[in-house]
């Protein structure tokens, strides 16, 4: 599997997914039997761009759907969505001007978010 | 999140009826609130806190029982219905559907009102006073006029200003609004019922091709939902 840090920009196109879009997409996906995880905005300080409640889906093609972000830190919750697929943990992210993660991945808007990552799935 | 959580949720959307999910974001543990009711697992401050949001329509966390809790207020999707499946409709129902609006078109007209003409969007073609009737539009609806034809437009508006529709516009010159109403007038809308309509529709922005009418269109109907400081 890639390393989704490198490998995986935000595509511009999926932004605008109305929030239906992005669930209905995570249950096709489980319907058709493959392994998805879901991203959350949680919090948010600061300015950025998504309100909490935002969401990305993304499945082990890492096909995504929506965002949490304008793009800034899809990558690495990609990268944490594909640990939370195989293990089944949530985990809670987060990116800010003082965490050396987001400079990284390039939090430009100046912001402070929180991103909760699961998997979709009954438990293992 | 379970399978039957996000069937759960989408169910509850597409019915039009409020749900959160309710996360503990140290482990992913959770648990649903609907109006009537509650996962046992959460506890009742988060339940309380679930119900509010449900209500002011804001996601968000809060602290209960020693623990952090996130807040997914799943709120009904807000609805675009326009009447006319003219040449404007076209380019406004994508935008609306770009800004999240779950939309209708409504034409009796059946040359007009083709799928072809409105991939993906739900085409009504039945008359517009029945077709209103049965969407029944709320406080999350917002109706838009685009036919300037008086027997088609005038019987959606009816419907409309019996409703409480958040918006409610109408396309047309100021002395085809003038004209019309009048006519609204003479069915028995009183003054102030028929100042909720915005006409002619669209913020002034100079618009002059259809998929401008429809941004200024748009724009309005934001300005409006989101209490923006636009005014006119």
């Amino acid at each position: 599997m890639p390393d989704s840090a490198t490998h995986i920009q935000a595509p511009a196109d999926t932004q605008a997914a109305p929030a239906d879009e992005v669930l209905a997409q995570a249950r096709r996906w489980r319907e058709a039997g493959q392994a998805v995880a879901l991203a959350t905005v949680v919090a948010t300080w600061g300015s950025s761009p998504r309100q909490p409640g935002s969401q990305l889906a993304v499945n082990a093609d890492l096909d995504i759907v929506g965002s949490v972000s304008g793009g800034c830190i899809e990558g690495a919750v990609i990268g944490e969505a594909q640990a939370a697929m195989t293990d089944g943990k949530a985990r809670l992210l987060e990116f800010g001007v003082t965490n050396e993660r987001a400079w990284e991945v390039g939090l430009a808007c100046g912001g402070r978010i929180q991103v909760l990552v699961e998997r979709v799935g009954d438990s293992p | 999140m379970r399978d039957t959580t996000l069937a759960q949720v989408l169910e509850a959307r597409a019915a039009r009826t409020p749900l959160a999910v309710v996360t503990r974001v140290s482990d992913g543990a959770q648990g649903v609130v609907t109006p009537d009711t509650a996962d046992a697992l959460l506890p009742p401050e988060a339940v309380a806190d679930a119900a509010r949001r449900l209500s002011t329509d804001e996601s968000g966390t809060v602290v209960a029982g020693g623990e952090t809790w996130f807040v997914h207020a799943h709120t009904p999707p807000y609805r675009m219905v326009v009447v006319g499946a003219v040449h404007i409709a076209q380019p406004l129902v994508k935008m609306g559907v770009l800004a999240g609006f779950d939309t209708v078109v409504i034409d009796p007209r059946s040359a007009f009102a083709t799928a072809e003409r409105f991939p993906g969007v739900r085409v009504v073609d039945l008359w517009p006073d029945e077709a209103m009737s049965a969407l029944a539009p709320d406080s999350r609806t917002a109706v838009i006029t685009l036919t300037h034809d008086p027997k088609l437009d005038d019987a959606a508006l009816g419907v409309a200003l019996r409703s409480p529709a958040f918006f409610i516009g109408s396309l047309g010159s100021t002395r085809t609004h003038a004209a019309r109403c009048k006519r609204l007038r003479r069915e028995g809308f009183s003054d102030s019922e028929i100042a909720r309509i915005h006409g002619p529709v669209g913020l002034a922005i100079g618009a002059r091709a259809p998929a401008e009418i429809a941004a200024a269109i748009l724009a309005q109907v934001v300005n409006v939902r989101r209490g923006g400081s636009v005014t006119g």
